[in-house]
């Protein structure tokens, strides 16, 4: 993946709108073949950027080019990537073979030809026979394989995908995201996919770019995304972390909580303040006089694989998820391994998440609630 | 659905029901009923018969309507498609300027027309204070058919201009992004989904303006009679109620076969929506 051609360049990609600045110097690049996701909370700029590759919306400044080839003026229906939206957009006057056979149409290729691709379509997404079916006939999911069928059947390099799975409930959900990545993988072209769920984004990128306040905070594969988060914020976006402040004493030495740790980080100063990540599930529960920092179990959920226990340690609220269970009110030691500590330098997020001491279930779930964009 | 929900919805319509019988169902049939009898109450084909004496009426007034619609329908569409584009506060206004016209009587509406195309009128005196030849544009057929679409256009435009700001924004994006160019994206999506509006306001024009009798009486000067003239004459100066609901039967049905025929026209490009008759 990192040796293929780049296809899509951003450049100092700036714009406003409705007078606020959505993006400012955005640089992106995006290779050939990749499944690369767009992930971020609400208004964090990530659909502004698909629709400035779509060429729904034109940059203030910067350059977007294609095959280093600029394509800022272009518009949308001259530009090589073809679009999923969030609401399927069919066209309610015309049937699914008409649909798919849209873009076809508008090239003038010959009846036949469309009659073999759209047939080709609807087999590559499990719809055969649908043909004469109206679109609304059709059930939220099978209008997104129409949607899909008709954006592959105009032959796109690349395909932008806005939060495509966003209105299926949740087991349709997973079944299109692996339909998804085997269609991508078969058709061997780029997706740019979109989405604010994170674990959308860890099971199917290739690469994740996190975003936040019209700013990218980090590029990666899923496991560097979620393993070494650049900072506070994409260490919290993306799956539990507790994040505590802490200094490095030296090379592979730091302190946090009061007591110091083995850790696999170096080059920082002597001394300096960092972020320290350490994910719920690496931490292990031994008896306190075995403990390197030892805690009180303040409550207990069961999430059916684990248990997901808060302990306070010195005020600081923990999240650990373990298999054995703890009582509420014990006191229980907890075991660091030096792998499981990782190291960020101080950010403006710095302070701002990694506690759980106000975190519940609820909230959690509010904050996956489809955004409207 | 069970019964007794069915039952209490009936119960519901029932004033909509009495209303509608009252007032619709009931003309309908005493205009049939005057339709074949005669001034004794007797059953007659007379006034059948009497019908054919007016097929150039009913002719004229058929075509007039059809240009009145069609001319509606030109000047309706780029209208009601530049404003729905517009900004939203520019859309509000430009409906308010289109509307307000309706605002005031129908009658001093058309006495303000007489008054500016009358040969001794606004335009002519415009004209020969300029020193150009005046033009006999009062009572003829291009001053009714101008009365009916000054009159009618508001109609035209308003369903028209209502569906296209329902327009999914979404479709005409998606259909660029498949290589749609602004003459395909308004020939495949924008038109077919105002296909509605359209019959809707084709209707609500074409209907008044095949029946109207004002207009032609004050901007034709009477001679050039339509339908609507004629059947105001039958109840009005001739008396003549048997002969007047005759008359007003067989436009009744024209309407009605004219409607049908636009329904079944864009009925394959119908996507709901839009008030169809």
């Amino acid at each position: 993946m990192k040796n293929n051609p780049v296809v899509i360049n951003l450049k100092d990609v700036s714009i406003k709108l409705g007078g606020n600045q959505i993006l400012e110097n955005l640089n992106l690049s995006i290779r050939d073949k990749e499944f690369i996701t767009l992930l971020g909370p609400s208004g964090c700029g990530k659909t502004t950027t698909l629709r400035l590759i779509a060429g729904f919306l034109e940059p203030d400044s910067g350059d977007i080019l294609f095959s280093d080839k600029s394509v800022t003026n272009v518009p949308p229906h001259k530009r090589q990537v073809n679009t999923i939206f969030q609401r399927y957009a069919l066209f309610p006057n015309l049937n699914v073979y008409e649909n798919i056979a849209f873009g076809l149409r508008l090239k003038k290729i010959k009846d036949s030809e469309i009659r073999t691709k759209v047939k080709e379509m609807l087999d590559l997404v499990n719809l055969k026979g649908f043909e004469r079916r109206t679109v609304d006939s059709l059930s939220g999911g099978q209008q997104q394989r129409v949607a899909i069928a008709r954006a592959l059947a105009v032959d796109p390099k690349v395909l932008l995908l806005d939060e495509p799975l966003g209105a299926l409930d949740l087991k349709l959900r997973k079944d299109m995201q692996v339909e998804l990545k085997n269609i991508q993988q078969r058709l061997g072209i780029t997706f740019i996919y979109v989405t604010h769920d994170q674990e959308e984004a860890l099971s199917m990128s290739d690469t994740i770019v996190v975003m936040d306040g019209g700013d990218i905070q980090q590029i990666g594969t899923p496991e560097e995304i979620y393993n070494e988060p650049n900072n506070a914020f994409v260490a919290d976006f993306i799956g539990e972390s507790n994040i505590l402040d802490g200094n490095m004493l030296a090379d592979y030495k730091c302190k946090f909580s009061g007591a110091e740790f083995e850790c696999l980080d170096k080059g920082f100063d002597d001394g300096e303040a960092v972020d320290i990540v350490v994910r719920p599930e690496d931490v292990d529960i031994v008896p306190v006089e075995k403990g390197m920092l030892t805690g009180v179990v303040t409550s207990v959920t069961f999430k059916g694989v684990h248990f997901e226990i808060i302990v306070d340690i010195g005020g600081f609220k923990w999240m650990i998820q373990t298999t054995d269970y703890e009582a509420v009110g014990s006191k229980i030691g907890l075991f660091i391994e030096p792998d499981a500590i990782h190291i960020m330098k101080k950010s403006k997020y710095s302070g701002m998440f990694g506690d759980y001491s106000s975190f519940s279930d609820e909230i959690e779930h509010l904050s996956d609630i489809v955004e409207e964009e | 659905m069970n019964k007794n929900s069915s039952l209490r919805m009936k119960l519901y319509a029932s004033p909509h029901i009495v209303w509608s019988a009252i007032f619709i169902v009931v003309p309908l049939i005493m205009v049939a009923y005057y339709s074949f009898t005669n001034a004794d109450g007797a059953f007659s084909l007379e006034n059948i018969y009497r019908l054919s004496d007016y097929t150039t009426t009913f002719l004229r007034s058929l075509w007039y309507g059809i240009i009145a619609t069609i001319i509606c329908f030109i000047l309706a569409y780029p209208i009601a498609y530049i404003i729905s584009q517009s900004k939203l506060r520019i859309q509000t206004t430009m409906i308010m300027l289109a509307m307000i016209p309706m605002w005031m009587n129908f009658l001093i509406r058309t006495y303000a027309w007489m008054n500016i195309l009358e040969d001794s009128g606004v335009i002519n005196k415009i004209l020969t204070t300029i020193g150009l030849e005046p033009v006999h544009m009062i009572n003829t057929p291009g001053a009714v058919i101008l009365g009916m679409v000054y009159n009618f256009l508001p109609y035209m435009i308003l369903p028209i201009y209502s569906v296209m700001t329902k327009l999914d924004k979404n479709l005409v994006e998606a259909a660029q992004d498949l290589g749609a160019g602004k003459v395909s994206v308004f020939a495949k999506v924008v038109f077919p989904m105002s296909v509605p509006g359209i019959v809707s306001g084709i209707t609500m024009v074409f209907v008044p303006s095949v029946s109207t009798f004002y207009i032609s009486q004050k901007l034709g000067g009477g001679t050039f009679a339509l339908i609507g003239d004629v059947i105001e004459m039958q109840f009005q100066i001739s008396n003549n109620f048997h002969f007047g609901a005759a008359l007003s039967l067989v436009l009744m049905i024209l309407i009605l076969i004219c409607m049908a025929f636009m329904n079944r026209f864009s009925s394959n490009e119908d996507v709901g929506g839009g008030m169809v008759i």
